[in-house]
């Protein structure tokens, strides 16, 4: 057999058939369903008078909609709970493996959820109507979001007919600094190929450096392969992964456990597999990074500064970049770290785990919020995630330092409830997309790891966690 | 699906790299459990003034008048110039939805993000690639000639100009096909149902544990 990647091997266990023109017929283990681009399809379903293929495939919560704060109220916006009970509705009559509806103690942002009860596994194939699915590629899986059209398709027939990708191994050898974290690696990796430089391609990420992450750090790198532009990313599964599977609800145990062990670690690249496109970092080279822009790839180290439209000789490049610092409010060659901001974020697919939280709550422990900062908020990614944290008096530290602790969900990061900034608003932001009006018509979004957003909280101001985190109040 | 075989359409220039899907129709539309009624709303952020949420009645909102979709000269262009990475960001199909509902049937760029492009097709709109070059002509065309208006060809992948200039486009012959018979793919797809449970069959012997059924709690 010629060598395979990672890739290959996921794609070649799920041809249901080859069709024409290198296309195949792809079958789907797991669909992940949550409130927003679930309700056509179910229609649409029923429309047809079709009925699911699988219906133990599905795993479902809500989350996009749900409120962070007094639950016992429900939720008020009445299209927004129009748009939860609809999926309630749906899961009551078509049934599904497992449903984590509004205010269970398991709900939580579908990609944590996933991942957290064992129903993300090594080998699968795992998709969502959302994008962020390639987070759960992290365990080895093939991990990607689809439209709303195929989540009807998967509903009623279990597959998809796909186009193979091309594949691009993204290797980053070495150890990660001090304060340089996973939500670093991927923000420098998508500076360096930028926002495109994914399409059309499934990324593995391998090396040292990402062999080095947890599970949770390879979560939030596989999280934004797709603001590199790839729908899909990838870690093979290792001791690392298995560890964290053991034990999990969904996780298979017993002599099945092993079983699958056994299989699971055949998932890795071939030695000599070819890859389409192979980049390479050093990890000593990456520090925090924090954006400055309208795009995920309009990022700088935390020491550099906002860019020079000035300096780009190229009209549409020089453009794109007038229109960002215009609506971002920043003049030319500011450096970063006197940017000041209004709100903290911190929650999300990308950095909502405890892992995350607990990075943040040691930089903010014994400190106090900078009284500039309007709001700082942490909106654990899960149930589980919640009540993990206040047992380890998390939760205390955040709010001794004013920063307020909510109830899961996405919440800001798309700012679908009623957390948002307000036009003019600057905010720190763990999330992962910081397009124009993402987290509130008009608001300003600096995407960067959680020891930063916790430090720009303190400081009032973006700070390099490295250098330690001056108090606003003692400057 | 809406079939799509030949189009000759007004087009509308927007110049812009990186369009995302929050752009092209914001979070707060995405409530709605619906299919249609999207298009009014297409672009929402650019087009108006003011802010826009779901059940406003839009025709009394503040139109954005430098917005190239509410120059006169671009009103019921059917095909959609852009830039590279159009469609970027998320899965939401709602952005098709929202292009096709405001009377758009084809667009043509550089590139776009590999979810939207899918998106695209099973809802009738036609994702058309051009190289760089070509759009930037296109681009200086449409703005020097008003009324300029472009013919798409599915069956024969072109795109001609006024002036006859052809560009030939590629498309994955699978999509092209069932764009063209206006197909049901899922339909196309139950038609393979034993091949399906055949090998539901072979991988549930492989990988077990992948058939556990039943709620876990
Ligand atoms: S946290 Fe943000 S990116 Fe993740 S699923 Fe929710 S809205 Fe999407």
């Amino acid at each position: 057999m010629p060598s395979q990647t990672l890739y290959d091997k996921l794609w070649a266990s799920h041809v249901v058939r080859e069709e024409a023109g290198g296309n195949a017929l792809i079958y789907i283990d797991r669909h992940l369903v949550h409130e927003v681009t679930s309700p056509q399809a179910f229609e649409g379903l029923d429309l047809a008078h079709r009925t699911p293929w699988r219906i133990d495939t599905v795993v479902a919560t809500a989350d996009h909609n749900t409120p962070t704060r007094d639950w016992d109220q429900g939720i008020r916006d009445p299209i927004s709970r129009q748009q939860v009970e609809t999926l309630d509705a749906n899961i009551r009559r078509f049934g599904a493996r497992a449903y984590f509806p509004f205010r269970d103690e398991r709900q939580g942002i579908v990609h944590v959820i996933g991942p957290e009860q064992g129903a993300t596994l090594p080998g699968m194939t795992v998709v969502c109507g959302d994008s962020h699915t390639s987070t759960h590629g992290a365990f080895g899986a093939l991990a990607f979001g689809i439209g709303t059209s195929e989540v009807e398709h998967v509903l009623a027939t279990q597959c998809l007919n796909l186009k193979r990708a091309k594949r691009m191994l993204v290797r980053v050898d070495g150890a990660l600094g001090h304060g340089v974290t996973a939500k670093d690696v991927a923000l420098a990796i998508i500076g360096h190929i930028g926002t495109a430089g994914g399409t059309g391609h499934a990324i593995e990420f391998a090396g040292s450096a990402i062999r080095g992450l947890s599970m949770e750090g390879r979560m939030t790198l596989c999280n934004m392969a797709i603001e590199a532009g790839a729908r899909a990313g990838m870690v093979a599964p290792d001791d690392t992964t298995f560890a964290y599977l053991k034990g999990r609800p969904f996780a298979p145990s017993g002599a099945q456990w092993d079983a699958a062990v056994a299989f699971w670690r055949t998932l890795a690249s071939d030695a000599d597999a070819v890859f389409d496109r192979v980049v390479e970092l050093r990890a000593e080279d990456i520090a925090p990074q924090v954006t400055w822009g309208t795009s995920p790839e309009m990022v700088d180290t935390v020491d550099g500064r906002v860019p020079d439209p000035a300096a780009i000789a190229d009209p549409v490049r020089r453009g794109s970049l007038e229109r960002a610092l215009a609506y971002m409010g920043l003049a030319p060659n500011t450096p970063i770290t006197e940017i000041a901001i209004d709100k903290v974020f911190i929650g999300s697919c990308t950095n909502s785990r405890i892992e995350d939280l607990r990075a943040a709550a040691a930089v903010v422990k014994g400190r106090t919020k900078a009284a500039s900062v309007k709001l700082a908020m942490v909106v654990p990614g899960s149930g589980p995630v919640k009540r993990q944290a206040e047992a380890e008096g998390l939760d205390a530290i955040f709010r001794a330092a004013g920063f307020e602790w909510r109830e899961p969900g996405c919440s800001m990061c798309l700012a679908m409830n009623d957390d948002r900034l307000e036009p003019g608003e600057r905010c720190a932001s763990t999330s992962n997309r910081n397009f124009e009006g993402r987290q509130g018509a008009g608001g300003r979004t600096h995407l960067v790891s959680p020891a930063m957003a916790a430090a720009a909280g303190i400081a009032g101001r973006f700070v390099d966690v490295r250098r330690g985190v001056p108090d606003a109040s003692a400057a | 699906m809406r079939k799509f075989t030949v189009l000759d359409g007004l087009v509308a220039p927007l110049d812009r790299a990186n369009v995302d899907t929050d752009a092209i129709i914001p979070k707060q539309f995405l409530k709605s459990i619906k299919r249609s009624g999207f298009g009014p709303n297409l672009f929402d952020e650019w087009r108006y003034l003011d802010h826009g949420e779901p059940g406003m009645d839009n025709a009394a909102r503040p139109l954005a008048p430098d917005f190239v979709l509410n120059q006169p000269r671009y009103r019921g262009a059917e095909i959609l110039l852009a830039r590279e990475n159009f469609g970027c960001g998320s899965s939401r199909e709602h952005a098709p939805w929202a292009l096709e509902d405001f009377g758009f049937r084809a667009l043509i760029a550089p590139s776009y993000a590999d979810i939207f492009h899918g998106n695209c097709f099973k809802n009738g709109l036609l994702p058309v690639v051009l190289p760089a070059a070509v759009v930037d002509t296109l681009f200086a065309e449409t703005l020097a000639t008003p009324g300029y208006r472009l013919t798409v060809d599915l069956a024969a992948q072109t795109v001609v100009t006024p002036s006859g200039a052809r560009h030939a486009f590629e498309v994955d012959p699978f999509r092209k096909h069932n764009l063209l018979e206006g197909l049901d793919e899922i339909g196309l797809t139950l038609r393979h149902a034993d091949a399906i449970r055949a090998f539901e069959a072979k991988h549930r012997a492989a990988q077990p544990w992948l058939f556990t059924t039943g709620s876990a709690a």
